[in-house]
């Protein structure tokens, strides 16, 4: 007896088996297709793989008990994953539309899943994008020696550097300053910075060339794309490995807690961490699989997506905290330094009596003999493992640690394009997924004329795009951004997902499901397919779900800000959000995850109106 | 006369060292890192690295104020250290018993920075004066912003693939009319055909219609 929603008219709306096995002799329509296998792998690879394996996987890692958090992400990378992972790879390459039409196939009124989709891969695509702008103006200005990044510019009278630039380090003050020029609060808007609005622009023109013809062009961009990061990635372990300190990140990654398995946020924070690495609900798998043919076997698909998904996000954190454990290495020897050398001038004491070595053993010698002179000095503590754990995720991984890191290597500004190349491929090919989402749906709902041809389409779409993302541009932006980050692409997608797996399993049906799959692969999927798409994954996503809503209502919402004349300088001040900025949220959070309840009764709303309007008719 | 004329020296000479003292007015502190600066190369401060030092300041004195000729000997060092550090003053060439004053000791140290550094192969950083603060190098500002350069690179990359872009279209237009125009000849051929045929093909299944539909009847 299997759950399943009444659903009359679902075989007029989609192709049946017959009609499927028929298309693919004839390749009839005009659907885009893959070149071969290899790239439509690379596609879904390049699309999951993202930045946030760089720089939030390694945090989230390191922070939640190191070696162990391995353990929940692995299993619920199985349980949540790989199950969501193939239901839409399955649907897409059955229904052969894109996020909209296939929801609209499977029942008219879920429609609104497929816009919920196309609204939350806008809104994500246009933060990222300002991400890669960013990254890109950085790449911009790795191409000179010494890096722009590691001096300060001086005064006005010349003997000292700008205040906010000694206070802090060059490479906050670039970034913050020269690059952002970030006000101290998003209500303060300030005007446009012009290098951030030139990156954009590169940015979505970059975009728009790579993705004009749809897959056809985007799919060749990829093999270089998809392939770099890696190639990048490998480069820098070995380069990492060799700098002295990269062992003591690696440890201080994988070094296990197991007292964190037991903490609840753990296992959310792996859970939300799985569902938005696999680019789960975005639209974008969905619309790749309908260009796959019929029997292709999507089951083998998702299991291989898994494991390179988990496999890289282990292999990237290894390589960032290795140098990460190289830069806190480097600034502990120079506290210690600086502090010997306070030391020796204060007592004249000849340079080679306190070395690295006797620090420990001379620095409690003098104190216990002269204890007010060695207060008076204000010897600053250097602490090892409170430098490895600063500032290591998101932006001020890339933009901060890391461009610190290089400039203490030899042969900088070669590290930073290197690093910076890699970011802009791993962004780039997600954001190819992320258009895909959008430019599909647009298409699907009618939005443009039909004879608009692709070119047309993704144009129009990116420089709509980039016309809104100018709001990135303004001194405020670097709030913004974080604040579409936090709430633009978190509640509304696990949402959908939930919707999405409760749309398939009880309104398509789950054996109709198996039936198609057996159909497509040759085989019914196993019984754990079966328990994991009908109970286990919902279930996982539902709760995660509820915890965040639970989470976000209960606390007060504040972020950091860049304030020079905050007491906290240099460290980022937290300040509550102004008022006006919940009416914001609910546009971002609110909007995509309303968006399913709200275009149901519209349709509702519209075929009660028609049947009134045509009595007469069925 | 001989022993009053050795007495006066020594007596000069000695009120001259007291004028050098530690916190003396007119007086600097130099404190050398040379270890830090050369590692394994140090060589070891003694007393022909002093010799060295004095000359060095001395040559500084001459190059800043031109008239007076500075010698080795008005260069007075007091409370050296082991950590390599001493005070110094410098006394008028003309009256031995006079110093030149805190200002122009200053300025003629910030004249010669690099030649004093250079003499003793070390940097600001390592041979310091205190109370004189070294001007610092300006950070490198290249006439043309090497980002601009790149930039113009990518966006001239971009514009060659909207140039091949459009090119490629033209050509795919121009095939397609050619094509077009050699498939209606065959067309029309199979039409003469099929009328023969009858009723043999009913023709595909023609799928485009259902992709057209938007409200599909409940």
């Amino acid at each position: 007896m299997r759950l399943v929603l009444p659903n009359p008219g679902l075989d007029l709306r989609i192709y049946n088996h017959e009609d499927l096995e028929r298309l693919e002799k004839e390749q009839a329509g005009d659907r885009l297709k893959w070149d071969n296998k290899a790239q439509y792998i690379l596609t879904c690879v390049g699309f999951c793989i993202g930045i946030g394996n760089v720089w939030r996987f390694p945090y989230l890692c390191q922070s939640h008990g190191g070696g162990a958090f391995l353990i929940p992400y692995l299993i619920l990378l199985m349980l949540e994953g790989m199950p969501l992972l193939l239901m839409e790879f399955a649907i897409g390459q059955r229904l052969r539309k894109g996020s909209v039409g296939v929801w609209r196939a499977i029942n008219p009124y879920l429609t609104g899943i497929g816009v919920a989709s196309m609204l939350v891969s806008f809104l994500v695509g246009l933060y990222y994008n300002t991400l890669i702008a960013w990254i890109m103006w950085y790449f911009f200005n790795s191409f000179q020696d010494p890096l722009p990044w590691s001096q300060c510019p001086l005064n006005d009278n010349g003997t000292g550097f700008v205040p906010e630039c000694q206070q802090s380090s060059t490479v906050d003050y670039y970034f913050y300053r020269v690059t952002l020029n970030s006000s101290a609060s998003i209500s303060d808007s300030g005007g446009i910075h012009w290098p951030i609005v030139v990156s954009l622009l590169t940015a979505w023109t970059v975009i728009c060339i790579c993705y004009i013809r749809g897959i056809s062009t985007s799919g060749k961009v990829l093999y270089v794309t998809a392939i770099l990061p890696y190639i990048v990635l490998a480069i820098f372990l070995i380069r990492g490995l060799t700098l002295k300190g990269a062992l003591s990140g690696i440890k201080f990654l994988f070094t296990p807690d197991v007292a964190e398995l037991i903490k609840p946020t753990t296992w959310m924070d792996a859970g939300a961490q799985v569902f938005y690495a696999f680019g789960l609900a975005w639209g974008g798998l969905i619309s790749f699989s309908s260009y796959n043919p019929v029997h292709n076997n999507c089951m083998q698909d998702a299991v291989i997506l898994s494991a390179i998904t988990g496999f890289t996000s282990i292999y990237a954190a290894t390589v960032t905290y290795s140098i990460i454990g190289f830069r806190a290495t480097e600034k502990y020897d120079n506290c210690i330094s600086e502090n010997i050398m306070t030391l020796l001038n204060a007592f004249d004491l000849p340079e080679d009596n306190i070395t690295t070595n006797n620090y420990e053993a001379a620095f409690n010698h003098l104190n216990s003999s002269y204890p007010g002179i060695v207060l008076g000095l204000d010897i600053k503590t250097c602490d090892l493992q409170k430098l490895l754990s600063e500032g290591v995720e998101g932006t001020g991984l890339a933009f901060i640690v890391f461009t610190e890191a290089i400039t203490k290597m030899p042969g900088s500004p070669a590290w930073s394009v290197l690093f910076f190349i890699m970011l802009l491929c791993l962004g780039i090919s997600t954001l190819f997924g992320n258009i895909e989402g959008v430019v599909v749906p647009l298409r699907d709902l009618n939005m443009f004329p039909k004879k608009w041809p692709q070119e047309a389409l993704t144009g129009t779409t990116c420089v709509i795009a980039f016309i809104i993302s100018l709001l990135f541009a303004l001194h405020s932006g670097l709030y913004w951004v974080t604040l579409f980050d936090s709430f633009a692409g978190s509640i509304p997608l696990l949402a959908i997902g939930f919707f999405e797996m409760i749309a398939v399993v009880y309104i398509y049906g789950i054996d109709r499901f198996n039936e198609d799959l057996e159909f497509m692969i040759g085989h019914k999927p196993s019984i754990f397919w079966q328990v994991s798409w009908r109970f286990i994954s919902p279930l996982i996503v539902l709760v995660i779900l509820v915890f965040y809503l639970v989470t976000q209502a209960q606390e007060e919402l504040t972020y950091l800000v860049w304030d020079p004349n905050s007491e906290e300088f240099p460290a980022l001040a937290s300040v509550p959000y102004p008022s006006w900025i919940n009416a914001v949220i609910f546009l971002l959070a609110g909007i995509p995850s309303l968006a399913m309840p709200v275009y149901a009764l519209y349709r509702l709303v519209f075929v009660c109106c028609r049947k009134k309007s045509n009595p007469g008719k069925n | 006369m001989l022993g009053k004329i050795f007495f006066l020296l020594c007596l000069s000479s000695t009120l001259a060292e007291q004028r050098c003292t530690p916190d003396a007015s007119d007086g600097y502190k130099v404190r050398l890192s040379i270890r830090t600066a050369l590692g394994d190369q140090a060589y070891d401060w003694n007393e022909n690295e002093l010799f060295l030092f004095r000359a060095t300041l001395a040559f500084a004195m001459r190059n800043h104020i031109n008239r007076q000729e500075f010698d080795v000997s008005n260069i007075i060092v007091c409370d050296e250290t082991p950590r390599v550090s001493f005070w110094f003053v410098v006394t008028t060439p003309l009256n031995t018993s006079n110093l030149v004053d805190k200002e122009n000791v200053e300025e003629a140290i910030r004249k010669s920075r690099k030649r004093i550094n250079s003499a003793f192969l070390l940097t600001d950083k390592t041979l310091e004066f205190l109370g004189i603060p070294p001007t610092l190098a300006a950070p490198v500002n290249p006439n043309t912003p090497p980002w601009l350069i790149v930039f113009g690179v990518v966006m001239g990359a971009v514009g060659a693939g909207i140039i091949v872009l459009l090119v490629s279209s033209v050509f795919q237009k121009k095939r397609k009319t050619a094509e077009e125009t050699v498939d209606e000849d065959i067309e029309e051929e199979t039409r003469v055909k099929t009328v023969e045929n009858g009723t043999a093909n009913e023709g595909v299944y023609n799928m485009t219609f259902s992709e057209d539909e938007r409200f599909t009847q409940m």
